[in-house]
């Protein structure tokens, strides 16, 4: 007999009710996979999925110059949101290496940054270290209880249970209101590339609505879905997962993240190493890769081009929707255009494949 | 959980059964649950000699990879073909029709050498622990 010291989220009754398989994510113990990976999968492009993603970390930041604040911190614009708005941004170090990528919510008088669960305590530290008297930063994650629901048919299982205007904004807009009767944080956003929302909610009231959403959802044929069809769903979609395919020594620019970085809004941590970075051109790029087989390339296989090493895996898989294997890699940038055919080296085995386009999967129903 | 106890076992979760000089070979229930749904098995071809414990193959689940070990020594007779188009197989039938090789084994008795169902699930219960 172990003992576990692994974190449960609010939903955890609800995993082991269900048969989840758990495993240790971030400290957490989380549902891998419910039935099975690309049954869940499916069921998030075909219909309707319920996703604990109580790990991920939630920050609060208010004060007068919060704003300024946050704006030399992250990349991206924060001055030019709008309240309601929710933005994707990475967080930079001085060399432009990747601290987090992270979502900003900006709402009248505060705004909140919603962080990967394994870097909870270094982004609070390494913000802390930047934050100005005045400006208040506050840790909520252990309080806060976070479900996604996401696939096309995510905005009719909430119907009647959410505002009516939360069902009319697009993609990447959020508003506060009542949710299954509690108050809550509705946000049209996700990782799958599905429609559908996040929501924030406390963790005393999540019971209440994963028990609304999985009963509102019955009807459609919602399922609880698991961090592996999580990960199928988001790598279709080439979304990053921190510590894969970004990282401290990596940089927005290689990973194709140059439309979230912006150079023109002022000072901001990593500007100056990213403009240079930009100037001199990339010496390696963040691809797609797309294998001919079912041979899947895994995070950390050397990618060879002609017999010569040029770049390694960041992230793999099979994926459901294209029934074939995908990854993404960083490679030399003199090898990263569209077709160019390259060997992943899989132990003893070849696999091959050819530099596609991302996102790997175009049908999505995000609006 | 019990396993079936018409067949031997590894301790790497492959199981072994002897019909007519011939052995199959597949991967357990244990097995499976721990891979999740399996995509693509690279076999061997026939004919291939195959050393006891020696990867003979992979196993490609959607989250993770494994390789495959002989459980004991001899010839490659048969290959699961059905796999090919149908990997599915292994998670819906790991000890029928999710088989996937058959080998003519050096000497028969080796299989014996192999665990039987209550060590197999001992080894699995110790697994969890």
């Amino acid at each position: 007999m172990s003992v576990s010291t692994l974190k449960h989220t609010p939903f955890h009754a609800f995993h082991k009710a269900a048969g989840a398989r758990l495993v240790d994510f971030a400290g957490f113990e989380m549902p891998l996979r419910y039935t099975g990976d690309v049954r869940e999968h499916q069921v998030v492009r075909t219909g309707v999925g319920l996703f604990d993603i109580s790990h991920m970390g939630e920050f609060k930041v208010r004060g007068a110059g919060a704003t300024r604040f946050l704006d030399g911190a992250l990349a991206n614009d924060v001055a030019g949101m709008e309240v309601g708005q929710a933005m994707y941004s990475v967080m930079c170090r001085p060399d432009g290496g990747i601290v987090d990528d992270l979502y900003v919510y900006r709402s009248a008088d505060e705004f909140m940054l919603v962080v990967n669960a394994s870097n909870i305590a270094k982004d609070l530290a390494w913000l802390k270290a930047q934050c100005p008297a005045g400006v208040e930063l506050t840790d909520r994650s252990e309080e806060t209880a976070l479900l996604a629901i996401q696939g096309p048919k995510a905005a009719e299982v909430l119907r009647g249970h959410v505002p009516d205007e939360a069902l009319l904004m697009p993609s990447n807009r959020f508003v506060e209101g009542p949710l299954f009767g509690v108050p809550a944080v509705i946000a049209r956003t996700g990782y799958t590339g599905e429609d559908g929302f996040e929501l924030y909610m406390k963790g005393g009231d999540a019971a209440a609505v994963w028990a609304g959403a999985m009963g509102a959802g019955q009807p459609l044929g919602i399922e609880p879905v698991g961090l592996g069809a999580r990960d199928t769903l988001r790598l279709e979609m080439a979304y990053m997962l921190y510590g894969n395919d970004i990282d401290e020594t990596t940089t927005p620019l290689e990973a194709g993240l140059g439309w979230t970085v912006k150079l023109s809004k002022g000072a901001f941590s990593g500007r100056d190493a990213l403009a240079r970075q930009k100037e001199q051109g990339l010496s390696r790029k963040l691809v797609g890769l797309e294998a001919e087989g079912r041979r899947v390339p895994r995070h950390g296989m050397t990618v060879e081009s002609g017999g010569r090493p040029v770049g390694r895996v960041t992230s793999g898989t099979f994926s459901p929707s294209l029934e074939r294997a995908i990854a993404m890699a960083y490679v030399e940038t003199g090898v990263s255009a569209l077709d160019t055919p390259l060997d992943v080296l899989a132990g003893p085995s070849r696999i091959a494949t050819r530099v596609v386009k991302r996102p790997f999967y175009t049908r999505g129903s995000r609006r | 959980m019990s396993y079936p106890e018409d067949v031997r076992y590894t301790a790497e979760h492959e199981w072994a059964r002897l019909e007519g000089g011939v052995i199959t070979v597949g991967i357990t229930s244990y097995a499976t649950d721990q891979l999740g749904d399996v995509v693509f098995v690279e076999l061997p071809e026939i004919g291939r000699r195959l050393d006891a414990k020696k990867p003979f193959g992979v196993v490609e689940a959607v989250k993770t990879v494994s390789d495959l070990y002989a459980p004991v020594a001899g010839q490659v007779v048969a290959v699961n073909d059905a796999l090919a188009d149908n990997p599915g197989l292994v998670n819906e039938s790991p000890f029928a029709e999710g088989w996937m090789i058959r080998i003519r084994p050096d000497h028969a008795d080796d299989i014996k050498k192999l665990l039987d169902a209550d060590e197999y699930d001992q080894l699995v219960d110790q697994d969890h622990a």
